[in-house]
């Protein structure tokens, strides 16, 4: 099924609580040579035809305005998958 | 004066705001997340909780509801509109206030009865305060930690468009001590934590005269009123 991939990762010079959590985690478990984890979003838009230009500008401002907000987060990739 | 509360699905301080309305003697009015009109409400409370479930962002999905359509376009006019926690949320990802809310900085959810000093009073949900009243009333949030970029930050405090900030305690992380902003009108104000749950003595925070006899947040629901009256 044709998609068009958002991602969405927290401004980097925002505290990611989660993202910290996890690396404090790992940190236990032994990984020391994690420096930091940081985590996101990917969103999936599913289309039941091909995915068309107009579809990647529509996405890309879905993304901007809907999936993403732009005080805390960014968009980091808009991307098709067929 | 018929005060609108607003469910959508995952609220959970409905019903409180609709009580907190009746004690200071409006008329709590429901409103559903799918009407697409304001049942000729007077003011607007967005109540806490967490509208659908908190996906996406806090407050995302409900900034698309129907009926915050009508009320941004109402907002724009001068209908007061008071959001309160999960409310607040919705408020700034309905870009009615600036700036947006995070995970608190200590990683928890944070409840407690919460010290505010009100720093504006020229709104119809905070004109009954004097200017820098310590208030006490409850906060309890998960994502709580308010941010704004620099510029935006120094155009809210320039413009005095703080209206409440945290006391002895910053409880989340917010910047400059954030509590509740007010917009450029003042009739749209949003805040983390929950007046409507210190309305009545026997329920609301402790005071040094008596356990659970905090009703400072009775004031944001009469000053409304008052407001409304004097219209």
């Amino acid at each position: 099924m044709p998609k068009i991939i958002v991602e969405v990762m927290p401004k980097a010079d925002l505290l990611d609580p989660a993202g910290k959590a996890v690396n404090s985690a790992l940190h236990r478990n032994g990984h020391s040579e994690i420096a930091n984890v940081r985590i996101g979003k990917r969103i999936e838009l599913h289309f039941d035809r091909a995915v068309t230009e107009a579809d990647i500008a529509a996405a890309t401002k879905i993304g901007e305005e809907f999936l993403s907000n732009a005080v805390i987060e960014d968009v980091v990739s808009v991307t098709i998958e067929n | 004066m018929r005060i609108g509360v607003v469910t959508f699905p995952g609220t959970l301080d409905d019903r409180d705001a609709q009580r907190a309305v009746r004690l200071a003697g409006g008329e709590p009015v429901a409103l559903w997340h799918a009407d697409t009109n304001l049942h000729t409400v007077d003011a607007v409370v967005l109540p806490g909780g967490f509208s659908f479930g908190d996906y996406l962002r806090c407050g995302a999905i409900a900034a698309q509801a129907p009926v915050m359509e009508s009320i941004i376009k109402a907002a724009a006019g001068s209908l007061p509109v008071l959001g309160i926690c999960n409310g607040f949320q919705v408020l700034v990802e309905s870009h009615l206030l600036p700036g947006g809310l995070i995970r608190n900085d200590v990683q928890t959810f944070v409840c407690r009865d919460q010290k505010l000093v009100v720093e504006n009073v020229d709104t119809p949900w905070t004109n009954e305060f004097t200017l820098g009243q310590e208030i006490t009333i409850p906060l309890k949030n998960g994502e709580g930690g308010y941010i704004a970029d620099a510029e935006t930050l120094k155009r809210l405090e320039g413009e005095g468009l703080v209206a409440f900030r945290y006391k002895d305690f910053n409880p989340n992380g917010s910047m400059n001590d954030i509590a509740g902003l007010r917009n450029e009108r003042g009739n749209v104000v949003g805040l983390m934590p929950h007046p409507e749950h210190a309305v009545e003595a026997g329920f609301g925070p402790d005071t040094s005269a008596a356990m659970r006899s905090g009703v400072d947040g009775l004031k944001f629901f009469t000053s409304v009123i008052k407001s409304l009256v004097e219209a």
